[in-house]
C-alpha cells in the first residue's frame, strides 16, 4: 500500500482530481458570488489547467527543476529507485530514456487496445442496419472519442520507439535533456485523463476534428474536455522532439556523420522537426474553440457583415485552415519513423546493403517539407475558390514522389537478398503492402474532381487506416518484436507472434478493402445508422468481423510480449546479428547503454561484407 | 548480371499479368453507382484513369516483393545478398517519371475542375437550406412552391445550387450526382450540377452536424420538363394564410420548421415525443415529476427545450425556434398582412393528431 502511494503515476492523477476540483470549484464559487449564470466550459478550462499543474506537481516531474530555482543542485539520478522495488521505477519519474521508451510504449499498447475496444463496440452497432443497442449520441461519441484516442496511442508509440532508440542508435548514453524527457512522456498522461473523462461525463458528437460552429455551440461539456486534453498532448510533442533534434546534432558517437547514421534516426529527426514546428498551430486552433465556448469570444461565430470579432464576426474556415495546418504535417509524423523501421529493418533480414541511403533520407526531410504544403487538400468540399483548390491539389500530388522514392528502394533492397522471416520481418513486409494501399489510394484524394465524390465517405476511412496501419501499427509491432530482446533480454515466442501476423494481415486487407468499397457506393463517415438501399449490408458485416480479427490478434501479441517478458527464453546480445551499435552490448541493454562512445569504422549497411565492421565498441572488461 | 536479367524479365511478365488482374480485381470491389449527372461523365473517366493506376502501381511493387519473398530466401551455405548499395540513374529515372505523371494527372484534373465548376447557360438556380437536421429547398424562379422538402429538378437542366445554414457545418452529396459541397455558416456555397438521368435519389448530409447527422435526408427527384412544369402549376401560390384553418397553417409550419424530423405523428419514437395523441397525455419529466401536456407545455417547449424535458430523451431539441418563430412571424406581417402565432397554429395541428 505504501508503495502504491509512492508511485508518481497514483500521486499524479490524485494532484490531477484535487487540482481539477479547485479550479472548478474556483469557478463556480466567483461565478455564483457575483450572481452570474453558471458557465461549465470555464470552470471545466480552468478545472483543467489546475488539474495539469496537480499532476505535475504530484508526480514529482517538476521536482528538480523547482530545486534549481531554489539554488539546489540535483544530479541526475541514475538506476532503479533506492528503497523500493525495481519496477517502480516504471510508474515514476525516471530519467533514462530507456525507461522513458518503455513507459511510452506500453502506454501506446494499452491505449491502443482501449481505441480498438470502442470502434468494435460501434462497429458491431453498424454491422446492421438500424440501431440495435447504441443511441445515436453513443455512437457519435464512441467514433469521437476512437479517433483522438487512436491518435494519442499512435503519438506514444511514436515517443517510444524515438525515445528507446535514438540515443541507443547514435552511440549516447541518453537524450539531451533527459528531465525534459521525462515531462515530455507524463504530461500526456493528464490529457489522456481528460481525453477519458470527456467520454465518461456524456461524449462529444463532433469527431475528433471539432469544427465549429457545431463544437462551438453543442451544449455537451465533453467536447470542452476533449479540446483541453488534445491541447496539453501538443506539449508533449514539442518538448519530446526538440530533445531529439538536439540529442542527434549533439550526441552522435565519433566518426557518425549525418550519412552514416541508422537510417531510423533520419525518420525520427524528420518527424520530430514537424511536431517541433507545427503543433503550435493546432493549440492555437484548439484553445480559440475553448475560449469561444467559455467566454463567448467570436473567432468562427459569423456575424453580420461588418461585426467585430466581440460581435461573432468570424469564419468556421478560418479553424479548419489553423486546424489542418497541424493535422496534414502530423500524419508524417505518424509514419515517418515507421518507414525508417521499415529502412532499418530489411537490410538485416536480406543481409544486403539497404539500397540509396542517401535518397531514403532525404526523401524523409522532402516529406516532411511537402507535406507542410498540402493541408488545404482537406478542404476542397469547405467553400474554398478553385483558386485555392488547383495548387493544394498539385503539392498533394507531389507527396507521391519521395515516397514513391522509398518504395522502389526497399524493393531493391531486397532484391536478390537473402531473406529469412521471423516475425520482425513479416512485420515489415506486411507493413509494406498496406502502406503501398494507403498510399495508392490517396492520388485519388488528391485531384479535386474524384474528391468531390469521395470526401467524407467510407473511402477516406480506407484511405487513412490503410497509411496508418502501414506507416504506424504493422512497422511498430515489427520494432516492439524486433527490439524485445534488447528492451527485456528474452525472446517472444515466435509460433504466437507468427499467428499474430497471419491473422492481422489478411483481415485488415479485408477490412480496408472493405471500407474503400462502401464509400465508393455512397457510405458516409461519422453516420450511426446507413440506408439498407445502399446494399453494403454484407460488406459492413465483413468489415466489422475484419475488426474483430485484428483485435483478438493484438491481444495475442500482448499475451506473448507479457508472459515472454516473465519467463521467455533468454536473449544473447545480438540474436539479429545486426551491425546496428545497439546489438554490439548486451541485452537487456545496460543503465548507461555504452560505457564508452562506439566509434563508426564502416557502413551501417554493409552485410555483402561479413568481415566488416559498423561500430567498434570498447569491450567493458578493457582497463581503465 | 544474367541472371539477373532473367529475374527481371521473369518479374516484367508477372508484373504485366498481375497488373490485368489486379485491374479486374479491383473493379469487381470497387464500384460506382450509377451515374446521374453530366459532371459524373469527366469524373467517372477520371476514377476510371485512378483505377487503372493503382492497379498497374500495386502490381509493380507487390509482384517485385513475391517474386522475391520466393526467389531470394537464405539458404545454409547461401546467406550472404548481393552488394549493391545504389545505382544513381535507376534514383533519378524513379523520379523523373513519376514527376511527370502527377504533373500531367494533375493539368489534366485542373481543366476537368473548371469545366464541371464553371457557370452553364441556361442555369437555374435553387435555393439549399440544412439545418439540423432536415433539408429545405425553394425555387427563386418559382416562388410559389414556397419550401419544399424534396428537390425535385428537370432532367437536362444545369442546376446552380444557392446552399445556406444557420447552425453548423452540413454537407450536400447525392452520390450518383457524384460532386459535393458543403454549407457554412454565415455564406452562401454553390454546387453546380446538371442531372442527366430522371429517377429517384436521396441527398444526405456529409458533414457531422451533431445527434441525428446519419438521418439527415431528403428526396431528390429528378423528372421529366414536363413533369416538372407539371408540379410547379400543381404548388399553390404564396399561401392564404386567411383561408386556411389554424391546423393547416400548423402543418405548413411544420415542413418549415423541420418539427417532423424528430417528432413522428404516427406514433413512431423519435429523437423526441411523437405527436400522436399528446394533448392530454401524462408525461414523466427528468426531474421525476409528470405532467399532463397541454398548449402551455407545448409553447414553453418550443420556446425553452431544456424547461421539463420528458423522461428518456436526450435534451438535443434545436435552441433557437424562439429567434425562427419570431423572425417567420414577422416577415409574414410584412409579406402578407397577417398577423401570425406559429405556436398557437401547431398546437391547433397537433390537436388533431387523436385517435
Amino acid at each position: 500500500m505504501v508503495t502504491f502511494f509512492s508511485l508518481g503515476l497514483v500521486r499524479g492523477i490524485i494532484g490531477q482530481f484535487i487540482g481539477f476540483a479547485i479550479g472548478f470549484g474556483l469557478v463556480a464559487v466567483a461565478r455564483s458570488a457575483q450572481g452570474l449564470e453558471k458557465n461549465p466550459d470555464l470552470a471545466v478550462l480552468v478545472g483543467a489547467i489546475f488539474g495539469l499543474f496537480g499532476f505535475l506537481l504530484a508526480a514529482g516531474v517538476f521536482t528538480d527543476w523547482l530545486k534549481w530555482i531554489r539554488g539546489v543542485e540535483t544530479p541526475l539520478r541514475h538506476g532503479p529507485p533506492k528503497y523500493r522495488p525495481a519496477w517502480t521505477r516504471y510508474f515514476s519519474v525516471d530519467n533514462n530514456h530507456k525507461v522513458i521508451g518503455i513507459q511510452y510504449t506500453v502506454t501506446a499498447v494499452l491505449v491502443l487496445l482501449l481505441g480498438g475496444a470502442l470502434a468494435l463496440i460501434f462497429r458491431l452497432e453498424l454491422s446492421y442496419p438500424g440501431m440495435q443497442f447504441l443511441s445515436a449520441n453513443q455512437y457519435n461519441s464512441l467514433f469521437s472519442a476512437h479517433g483522438i484516442i487512436m491518435i494519442v496511442s499512435i503519438l506514444m508509440g511514436v515517443g517510444g520507439m524515438v525515445n528507446y532508440l535514438v540515443p541507443l542508435l547514435i552511440g549516447a548514453q541518453d537524450m539531451a535533456f533527459p528531465r525534459l524527457n521525462a515531462f515530455s512522456f507524463w504530461v500526456a498522461i493528464p490529457a489522456a485523463v481528460l481525453l477519458v473523462a470527456g467520454l465518461v461525463i456524456g461524449g462529444w458528437d463532433t469527431g475528433w476534428v471539432a469544427y465549429p460552429t457545431l463544437s462551438t455551440t453543442t451544449p455537451e461539456l465533453g467536447v470542452q474536455l476533449f479540446l483541453l486534453g488534445f491541447w496539453i498532448v501538443g506539449f508533449s510533442s514539442i518538448a519530446g522532439s526538440l530533445n531529439v533534434i538536439v540529442t542527434v546534432a549533439k550526441m552522435r558517437a565519433p566518426g557518425m556523420g549525418l550519412f552514416k547514421m541508422p537510417i531510423f534516426v533520419w525518420g525520427a529527426i524528420a518527424a520530430s522537426l514537424i511536431q517541433l514546428t507545427a503543433t503550435q498551430t493546432v493549440g492555437l486552433a484548439l484553445l480559440m474553440v475553448v475560449m469561444e465556448r467559455a467566454l463567448g469570444l467570436g473567432f468562427f461565430g459569423p456575424g453580420a457583415l461588418g461585426a467585430t470579432l466581440y460581435q461573432g464576426g468570424g469564419d468556421p474556415l478560418l479553424y479548419q485552415h489553423l486546424f489542418w495546418f497541424y493535422s496534414h504535417p502530423v500524419v508524417y509524423v505518424f509514419v515517418l519513423p515507421g518507414l525508417g523501421v521499415i529502412s532499418e529493418l530489411l537490410p538485416v533480414f536480406a543481409r544486403k546493403p539497404l539500397f540509396g541511403y542517401k535518397w531514403i533520407a532525404l526523401s524523409s526531410i522532402a516529406i516532411a517539407l511537402v507535406g507542410f504544403l498540402v493541408w488545404a487538400h482537406h478542404m476542397f468540399v469547405s467553400g474554398m475558390d478553385n483558386s485555392l483548390r488547383v495548387p493544394f491539389m498539385m503539392a498533394t500530388l507531389l507527396v507521391a514522389i519521395p515516397t514513391g522514392v522509398k518504395f522502389f528502394s526497399w524493393v531493391a533492397t531486397i532484391w536478390d537478398g537473402r531473406m529469412v522471416f521471423p516475425a520482425p520481418m513479416l512485420f515489415t513486409l506486411g507493413a509494406i503492402s498496406v502502406f503501398l494501399l494507403g498510399g495508392l489510394t490517396g492520388p485519388i484524394l488528391a485531384t479535386v474532381p474524384t474528391d468531390l465524390m469521395l470526401h467524407d465517405s467510407y473511402w477516406i476511412v480506407g484511405h487513412f487506416h490503410a497509411t496508418m496501419f502501414g506507416g504506424f501499427v504493422f512497422p511498430f509491432f515489427a520494432a516492439l518484436y524486433y527490439w524485445f530482446p534488447k528492451m527485456s533480454g528474452r525472446m517472444y515466442n515466435e509460433t504466437l507472434a507468427k499467428w499474430h501476423f497471419w491473422l492481422m494481415l489478411p483481415a485488415f486487407w479485408i477490412m480496408s478493402l472493405g471500407q474503400m468499397r462502401i464509400g465508393l457506393l455512397g457510405m458516409r463517415r461519422r453516420i450511426a445508422d446507413y440506408d439498407p438501399a445502399l446494399g453494403i449490408e454484407t460488406t459492413q458485416m465483413l468489415i466489422t468481423f475484419a475488426g474483430l480479427v485484428i483485435g483478438w490478434s493484438v491481444l495475442i501479441m500482448t499475451y506473448n510480449l507479457i508472459s515472454s517478458a516473465r519467463s521467455g527464453v533468454r536473449a544473447g546480445a545480438n540474436p539479429w546479428h545486426s551491425r546496428s551499435p545497439e546489438w554490439q552490448i548486451p541485452s537487456p541493454a545496460p543503465e548507461m547503454n555504452y560505457e564508452r562512445p562506439p566509434v563508426v569504422v564502416g557502413d551501417p549497411y554493409d552485410y555483402g561484407h561479413p568481415d566488416t565492421e559498423y561500430v567498434s565498441i570498447t569491450p567493458a572488461s578493457a582497463g581503465d | 548480371m544474367s541472371r539477373n536479367v532473367k529475374h527481371l524479365v521473369s518479374v516484367a511478365v508477372l508484373v504485366i499479368v498481375g497488373a490485368i488482374v489486379t485491374y479486374f480485381l479491383l473493379r469487381a470491389i470497387y464500384i460506382l453507382p450509377v451515374a446521374a449527372s453530366a459532371e459524373a461523365g469527366p469524373i467517372d473517366q477520371l476514377f476510371d484513369i485512378q483505377f487503372a493506376f493503382i492497379a498497374f502501381l500495386f502490381a509493380l511493387i507487390v509482384v517485385f516483393m513475391l517474386y522475391s519473398v520466393v526467389m531470394f530466401r537464405r539458404k545454409p551455405g547461401d546467406e550472404q545478398g548481393a552488394d549493391f548499395h545504389s545505382h544513381t540513374v535507376l534514383e533519378i529515372v524513379w523520379t523523373v517519371i513519376p514527376l511527370i505523371i502527377v504533373i500531367a494527372l494533375g493539368i489534366f484534373s485542373a481543366f476537368m475542375l473548371a469545366e464541371i465548376t464553371e457557370a452553364n447557360p441556361g442555369e437555374m438556380d435553387v435555393h439549399v437550406q440544412g439545418r439540423q437536421w432536415s433539408w429545405v429547398f425553394s425555387y427563386p424562379d418559382h416562388e410559389e412552391v414556397g419550401f419544399s422538402t424534396s428537390l425535385v429538378l428537370p432532367v437536362d437542366q444545369p442546376i446552380r445550387l444557392l446552399m445556406s445554414t444557420d447552425d453548423v457545418l452540413h454537407s450536400f452529396w447525392v452520390p450518383e450526382f457524384r460532386v459535393k459541397q458543403d454549407l457554412v455558416p454565415g455564406q452562401i456555397t454553390e454546387l453546380r450540377i446538371t442531372p442527366d438521368l430522371e429517377g429517384s435519389y436521396k441527398v444526405r448530409c456529409a458533414e457531422i452536424c451533431g445527434l441525428d447527422h446519419a438521418r439527415m435526408v431528403a428526396n431528390v427527384e429528378v423528372v421529366s420538363r414536363a413533369e416538372f412544369d407539371q408540379w410547379i402549376s400543381d404548388q399553390t401560390p404564396l399561401l392564404p394564410l386567411d383561408e386556411m384553418s389554424a391546423a393547416e397553417r400548423g402543418q405548413q409550419w411544420v415542413v418549415e420548421l423541420g418539427c417532423n424530423s424528430c417528432h413522428s405523428v404516427d406514433g413512431a419514437v423519435g429523437a423526441g415525443p411523437t405527436w400522436l395523441n399528446l394533448i392530454g397525455r401524462n408525461e414523466d419529466l427528468v426531474d421525476g415529476s409528470t405532467i399532463t401536456v397541454d398548449g402551455e407545455y407545448i409553447r414553453k417547449s418550443i420556446l425553452n427545450p431544456s424547461f421539463q424535458l420528458v423522461d428518456g430523451f436526450a435534451d438535443s431539441m434545436v435552441k433557437d425556434y424562439d429567434e425562427r418563430i419570431a423572425a417567420r412571424e414577422a416577415e409574414i406581417a410584412e409579406r402578407q398582412s397577417f398577423e401570425l402565432d406559429m405556436i398557437a397554429d401547431l398546437i391547433a395541428y397537433i390537436e388533431t393528431l387523436a385517435e
